[in-house]
């Protein structure tokens, strides 16, 4: 009984790892055809970034395991990443404005 | 503390998610100590992407006028099927990982050599485009011969510093899961090991994902 409940258990860590890298390949074929696709350069920009986001989040919560670790570690890993969100903030500011200059 | 109220703390930390006690993270040391790296990790990445970013901005024309980079790689034909390889490569590391947990040693070994031909193959091609670039006159310093001058110095830089970093953690993934393929094959990798190990791997594809985007696709 319990043997045949770690298989069922396994087919469903399985099922999820296909799943998560199926749509992977999916999102990875939408960014390769939205710079094909000639939209304006601001939505090509924030569509990608928007795509890599979610692959990321897909290879941390499913590959990484990440989802069902405790929500201590959870926060503990991605609590600092703000810290991203804020350099790039605080550089672009300035790289933008130098941006603006030029034209 | 009677013996009512320590059953009564441990009940209190260890039943809440948020709960604190000897263990806090419930994961062994070796995992947490592998989580800690690869956040410390992102930000080395993050700082290398960001000033990249920065000098793309104020660069105004990028990487020359009238050009794109999309221009001097082989998005479709290399670059993407570079991702497609890392991303399956994953996955089986993902599987070995199921497998090693259920005990399944034939399984484990085999989609770890999977996962370290995938590795190889990625390194390859990332060699092949590294080449053509060179040919092109792409130095780390800036552009050589006809297309020097026309070209900002900062787009080979830029490109061979953020890639050539990424390649050397694939390097090592590939030392790394080699490895732990020769000691599952003689029955001496722990379950866990073999997860901390796909940690790193699974780190390695994640930051792919910006530098794919940001170096090739924007």
């Amino acid at each position: 009984m319990a043997e045949h409940h770690e298989s069922v258990r396994d087919g469903a860590w399985y099922r999820t790892y296909v799943v998560t890298w199926f749509w992977l390949l999916v999102i990875t074929g939408l960014e390769i055809a939205t710079v094909f696709l000639g939209l304006p350069r601001l939505a090509v920009i924030l569509l990608l970034v928007t795509l890599a986001l979610m692959k990321a989040a897909l290879i941390a919560a499913y590959f990484m395991h990440l989802r069902h670790e405790r929500l201590n570690l959870i926060f503990t890993i991605a609590a600092p990443l703000i810290l991203i969100v804020i350099l790039f903030l605080g550089v672009a500011r300035d790289a933008l404005n130098v941006f603006f200059l030029r034209q | 503390m009677s013996e009512a109220l320590q059953v009564r703390e441990q009940h209190r930390t260890t039943a809440s998610a948020w709960g604190g006690g000897e263990s806090p993270f419930a994961v062994p040391w070796a995992k947490l100590m592998m989580w800690l790296f690869l956040l410390s990790d992102a930000f080395t990445f993050a700082a290398l992407l960001t000033g990249y970013a920065a000098m793309r901005i104020t660069a105004g024309v990028w990487p020359g006028a009238g050009m794109k980079a999309a221009d001097f790689f082989h998005v479709t034909t290399v670059v993407g099927p570079m991702t497609f390889i890392l991303i399956c490569s994953s996955a089986t590391m993902a599987v070995a990982v199921g497998a090693a947990r259920r005990g399944d040693h034939r399984t484990t070994v085999r989609f770890l050599a999977l996962t370290v031909l995938g590795g190889l193959a990625f390194l390859g091609m990332q060699a092949y485009e590294w080449t053509g670039f060179i040919r092109e006159g792409a130095r780390l310093t800036g552009f050589v011969g006809e297309l020097g001058g026309k070209i900002q110095p900062m787009f080979p830089a830029t490109f061979f510093v953020i890639t050539g970093f990424h390649g050397g953690h694939v390097t090592s993934g590939v030392i790394y899961l080699l490895v732990k393929t020769i000691q599952a094959s003689r029955g001496r990798a722990s379950a866990e090991s073999v997860e901390i190990t796909g940690l790193y791997w699974h780190f390695v594809d994640l930051v792919w994902v910006f530098i794919f985007t940001l170096l090739y696709l924007i």
